[in-house]
């Protein structure tokens, strides 16, 4: 190839380069993934010996107000605990690979990525909270999945497409979890923990393997 | 304004005006500082190849607020489209080497 051509293919690279970088936030890590489902697995875990108490004492003595509001509390505590540790977990890693890339890790794509995840988000979270309110389990574990999904599909305009399949993935298993309701903590772990650790391994084996 | 030969649009020779002009071809508007961040350019040259942009009609600004802070965001026009798309077609055909 002569000069010339070299350097128009360079120009066309550089062109396309800015386009992708000032439309999605590319830092986003594999790892992160990895991280997030390990804080959900430990998570589920804990929210099972937690069940397997309440059950045990259910058995033993029958229904308490107290028992059942403990156990309310309990679940409460370990859910916000895994939300707060995958979040940060999540973030370090991104951070690590933003830096590592010397790109700026709160820019107009960060931004952008984050709004459209949150809006989804926290509508799914305040709509499981008035579950939580008034009773209804049933539709707690498929809820959470089902709205994760959709805000995956949502911000994944934002940022690598592999995310939307995540999303997909974790829409299609809450559906399924309707179906099979007695298996919530089931399915919750295996979207928000198995998921996201085969997700966050095949995103980083895809692009940051060797980098 | 082009080049005869080439077909290339000589505004777009210069590397942070040919920057501009991509990232506004995927942004819908973008602001100075974040456009500043994305470039990795000085205030005063961005804004000198800002200038010359509109002055070819290939950019439109907007002044607005956010709080009391002035906000200005860019957007491509039509003939800005137009004209990175043709720069880009004629590039393409260097390439392959077709006139």
């Amino acid at each position: 190839m002569n000069e010339q051509n070299q350097q128009t293919l360079d120009t066309i690279q550089d062109i396309k380069r800015i386009m992708e970088r000032s439309s999605r936030f590319i830092s986003l890590s594999g790892l992160s993934g990895i991280a997030a489902g390990i804080c959900a697995l430990v998570g589920a875990w804990f929210a099972k010996q937690k069940l397997d108490d309440y059950y045990v004492n259910f058995n033993k003595g029958g229904y308490t107000d107290s028992g059942f509001h403990q156990l309310k509390i309990d679940l409460f505590i370990i859910a916000m605990l895994v939300l707060g540790a995958a979040w940060v977990a999540a973030f370090y890693f991104t951070w690590r690979k933003a830096r590592h890339n010397k790109l700026p890790v709160w820019d107009l794509t960060a931004k952008r990525l984050t709004i459209n995840l949150l809006i989804p988000l926290v509508a799914g979270g305040l709509f499981i909270l008035a579950m939580y309110q008034y009773n209804e389990w049933i539709f707690i574990a498929p809820a959470c999945l089902v709205f994760y999904g959709l805000a995956l599909v949502n911000a994944s305009k934002y940022t690598l497409t592999d995310v939307k399949y995540l999303g997909l993935s974790q829409i299609l298993l809450g559906l399924i979890n309707t179906q099979f309701v007695g298996y919530g903590l089931y399915f919750w772990a295996a979207g928000f923990g198995v998921l996201h650790i085969i997700y966050g391994f095949v995103m980083w084996w895809k692009y940051e393997k060797n980098g | 304004m082009k080049n005869p030969i080439t077909g290339l649009n000589k505004i777009f020779d210069n590397r942070i005006r040919l920057g501009i002009m991509s990232v506004l071809l995927v942004n819908e508007e973008i602001n100075f500082n974040d456009l500043k961040q994305m470039l990795e350019v000085t205030d005063g040259n961005l804004a000198t190849h800002l200038q010359n942009l509109e002055e070819n009609g290939f950019l439109k600004i907007k002044k607005g607020f956010v709080g009391k802070k002035t906000n200005t965001t860019y957007s491509v026009t039509k003939a800005g489209e137009k004209a990175f798309a043709d720069h880009i077609a004629a590039l393409e055909n260097m390439i392959k080497g077709v006139k």
